[in-house]
């Protein structure tokens, strides 16, 4: 195996364990905070405006984790410098 | 497959570049300040008025509120700004149902760039409102040891701020390419029906959090430490 075979082996399997492990975290972060937002609206509907902005805000705020795992990825796949390194590398001998 | 408008090229002429990015920035410049001049050209107060002058005002009412719950309590002097960022990135994700247009706000140099510009309002509203030695008082608080922590905080939430709205508007229009080509025709359409929604939440987000930060640099300490829950 040579190099590049290399770098795509572990930029592909990075790619796929980035985004799967990734998601995790923020997916019960999230399914935590909507089931709170939830029993709170049930609790006390008259505050529904203020629960669901900050719900929203908060919302934001752990999907940007997975976010950032995606564009992680996304750089691995799309605009991995190594790979293109490697590429050019190869182009100049 | 292209990540973002950047490598759209439209014109090419040695060093200068037209890419997709400039073009749609300015072409939403060009719409939002032309369609505001266009309306604003005659407003009236009685009781009869343009439709449009409506919308303008349930937006821009809208967004007052919405300042001045988050705790700045002139709304009027920060509009210009918050509300400019909120009206840039809301019209620049409901324009992707037009075909052939893609965000500008996909792509990392636009949105470093309104990040920045957070990033250079916040200190600028802080002196303007507490002077100079009252701003930066606001870092050394709790403590002293916690200036260079309220230092990183200043540029993690930066690049936060940049990376958030780049990777969900970039996730958006990268969704919606490959599903084209695995379920091409109906699924997409709901994707980008939910891409709009996550587009205007994004707008909301991105203006709320600048308010926020704002609002932080602007008011004493207890309010500084309960809006930095937020970050």
């Amino acid at each position: 195996m040579d190099n590049m075979t290399l770098i795509a082996i572990a930029s592909i399997v990075t790619a796929g364990l980035t985004i799967a492990l990734g998601s995790i975290g923020p997916a019960l972060g999230e399914g935590r905070a909507v089931a709170t937002a939830l029993s709170s609206l049930a609790q006390q509907p008259d505050a529904a405006t203020t629960i669901t902005r900050t719900l929203f805000v908060g919302l934001a705020m752990i999907e940007s984790i997975a976010i950032y795992c995606f564009v992680v990825s996304m750089i691995l796949l799309f605009a991995n410098p190594f790979w293109n390194h490697v590429i050019a590398q190869t182009a100049g001998k | 497959m292209r990540l973002s408008p950047d490598a759209m090229i439209f014109w090419q002429h040695g060093f200068l570049k037209l890419n997709g990015t400039i073009v749609f920035t300015w072409a939403l410049m060009f719409v939002l300040a032309v369609g505001s001049k266009l309306i604003t050209r005659k407003l009236s107060a009685d009781l009869s008025r343009s439709r449009w002058q409506n919308l303008l005002e349930i937006v821009v009412t809208g967004i007052e509120k919405q300042i001045q719950d988050v705790g700045l309590r002139q709304p009027e002097k920060y509009i210009g700004f918050l509300g400019t960022l909120f009206l840039f990135i809301g019209l620049a994700s409901l324009c992707t149902v037009i075909p052939g247009y893609e965000p500008p706000t996909g792509s990392l140099s636009t949105t470093a760039a309104l990040a920045l510009c957070v990033l250079a309002a916040v200190p600028l509203f802080g002196i303007e409102e507490e002077g100079l030695g009252g701003y930066l008082k606001s870092y050394l608080e709790p403590t002293v040891i916690m200036l260079p922590f309220n230092v990183i905080s200043e540029l993690s939430r930066t690049l936060a701020l940049a990376v958030r709205l780049f990777g969900n508007m970039m996730s958006g229009t990268m969704i919606l390419a490959i599903l084209l080509s695995i379920t091409p025709f109906i699924f997409p359409i709901a994707m980008s029906a939910l891409g709009l929604l996550t587009g205007m939440v994004q707008a909301y987000i991105f203006s709320i959090l600048a308010a926020v930060y704002i609002a932080a640099a602007t008011r004493g300490r207890k309010s500084g430490r309960e809006a930095k829950q937020h970050i």
